[in-house]
């Protein structure tokens, strides 16, 4: 059974010009210990549909599914308060810009150990024990002094590294990271990948890459899928996918990259569009 | 002409002060330490380093927005040094600047054809009819539309805002353009839009580029020449070639490697890597 898998997703946002569908019948599976990325520019949809499966949408988006499955748990009929148990928990997320997503009221040792006062029954002295393990595990110097250090106190890639011991906090069985690496330095950016795969690796945890640099694909995932508009351009391992794209798109974007330029000008999507027809 | 070099810098340093407060001592930070370079007229130089190493200030410097602490700085054979002289419509139209993020450079209540108008404004004589006439010309040189005229910023994507970034750099035919990141907060599909838009100014209009990165693949594909900073000093600088085939600084090396790489043989690499 995979740990992830839903069929037929569809998204829809009420705006006032009627309904726009961002997410457009489109399939994803992932297994445990397995990295999937998704692919794609912006508004292919590849972060509203994991936002989709976390509940994070706003009332105004109407989502659709043939099935929408997480260990057997159908998280379609799942009540909010059951939700609340499955997410932050057995999923979680890493969003793009870590300095955002963390308070800039409490420190960073009180916020990790929300979570696991939270989904766990760590209490007072453990939960302290188990702040400062996760912060040594994602690699943050002097990890007893940062518990009481604030945001922004951290360097960016510090505050991406907290975010990352939050969400393994509670063991998850599914990580969902969306753009890790964007709002960071190339050097930071390879770090950060790094611990990410390993953690990946070490506790076999499923995770799904959102990206849109072809480099960040090529450097984590197993399988990738390409998205476009709201729809699956393709779906493939990952070194098929660069040996030998098959969608048009695909192709369009892999030439797109600078390092596979072969003359004077950079193709661009619109080139294939118009050759291609996607 | 007689000069082939259209930038000169050298010796150049800023140092900010960082006060005290009750129970600190004040103490400056030099974040530019002793650069000295030439560019080329028509050629890109790329200066690559990580977050806080200088590269930006250097940006500010060149584009009289910071004035340097000490050391020169010489745009087509005119000294700049604004600390002493002050900035003139003549050094203004010299050099301009394309920013990072081009939904926090343009003014969201301000449509388009003013924002391409107001460098003219400020820097010329020029009629309003022939201000607007110019502004039009610009739209269609960077790829927008005449109709985008009226618009606001709001109504545009990233890409077709950076476009707008660019055209207003260009307005008044500046001899050199720095560019800070211009392509970081785009799509690649939009990235390669944005380069290419780049390639054919530089040769329609013979600029010169200071091009601001962290991208190595970005750096490789359209600079010239390389220069590499870490903690405000030049730790590397020569020809893309000799950067690329045989970067000398350590630092240096680990950009390349920090750098991810796409190519089928990598990627098998790695593959094999995860299965042992």
């Amino acid at each position: 059974m995979s740990l992830l898998e839903i069929r037929n997703l569809r998204v829809e946002f009420d705006t006032a010009k009627g309904p726009f569908r961002a997410l457009d019948g489109v399939d994803y599976t992932v297994d445990a210990g397995e990295v999937l990325a998704i692919v794609g520019e912006s508004g292919s949809g590849k972060s509203v549909a994991m936002l989709a499966t976390m509940g994070l949408l706003p009332d105004t988006a109407t989502i659709t599914a043939d099935k929408m499955d997480f260990e057997g748990i159908d998280l379609r009929t799942l009540s909010t308060k059951a939700r609340r148990k499955v997410i932050g928990k057995d999923i979680s997320m890493i969003f793009q810009e870590p300095i955002a997503s963390l308070n800039p009221c409490f420190a960073v040792g009180f916020q990790l150990g929300e979570t696991l006062k939270t989904h766990t029954g760590l209490r007072g002295r453990q939960v302290k024990d188990r702040v400062i393990e996760l912060l040594t595990s994602v690699g943050i110097p002097d990890p007893e002094g940062r518990i009481n250090a604030f945001p922004h106190q951290m360097s960016g890639g510090q505050c991406q590294r907290v975010m990352i011991a939050m969400a393994i906090a509670c063991q998850p069985k599914l990580l969902i990271a969306d753009e890790p690496t964007t709002a960071l330095d190339v050097t930071i950016q390879k770090q950060i990948l790094d611990l990410l795969v390993q953690l990946q690796q070490d506790s076999g945890m499923g995770l799904i890459m959102i990206t849109h640099d072809m480099g960040v694909v090529a450097e984590t995932a197993d399988r990738v899928i390409v998205q476009y508009k709201g729809r699956k351009m393709e779906e493939a391992d990952v070194l098929s996918l660069f040996e030998s794209p098959q969608n048009p798109y695909t192709k369009a974007l892999l030439s797109a990259l600078p390092e596979n330029a072969t003359g004077d000008r950079l193709p661009t999507v619109s080139d294939f569009a118009e050759a291609g027809g996607f | 002409m007689s000069d082939d070099n259209i930038l000169k810098v050298r010796d150049l340093y800023r140092t900010y002060d960082i006060s005290g407060g009750m129970f600190r001592k004040g103490s400056t930070l030099t974040a530019v330490k002793g650069v000295s370079f030439d560019v080329k007229r028509g050629s890109t130089l790329a200066v690559v380093g990580e977050s806080g190493c200088g590269k930006s200030t250097l940006a500010r410097m060149l584009t009289m927005i910071d004035a340097q602490s000490s050391g020169s700085i010489e745009i087509d054979g005119l000294s700049m040094d604004i600390a002493r002289t002050g900035i003139s419509r003549e050094m203004r139209q010299k050099v301009q600047i394309v920013f990072q993020n081009p939904y926090g450079s343009l003014n969201p209540r301000q449509k388009i054809g003013h924002v391409l108008e107001e460098p003219l404004l400020l820097n010329t004589d020029l009629p309003a009819a022939e201000r607007r006439d110019l502004a039009l010309q610009m739209l269609e040189k960077v790829g927008l539309q005449p109709e985008h005229y009226g618009r606001y910023p709001h109504m545009f994507s990233g890409g077709q805002r950076q476009r707008v970034a660019i055209a207003r750099a260009i307005m008044l035919q500046p001899k050199l353009l720095v560019l800070d990141e211009p392509v970081s907060a785009l799509d690649l599909s939009v990235q390669a839009q944005i380069l290419n838009l780049l390639a054919d100014l530089q040769d329609e209009m013979g600029l010169t580029y200071v091009f601001i990165s962290h991208d190595m693949s970005v750096v490789r594909y359209l600079a010239d020449k390389v220069m590499v900073m870490y903690f405000g000093e030049v730790v590397e600088y020569g020809t893309r070639d000799e950067v690329f085939d045989n970067p000398q600084h350590d630092y240096t090396k680990t950009l390349f490697a920090a750098t991810p790489k796409a190519d089928v043989e990598s990627i098998r690499k790695r593959l094999a890597a995860k299965a042992a």
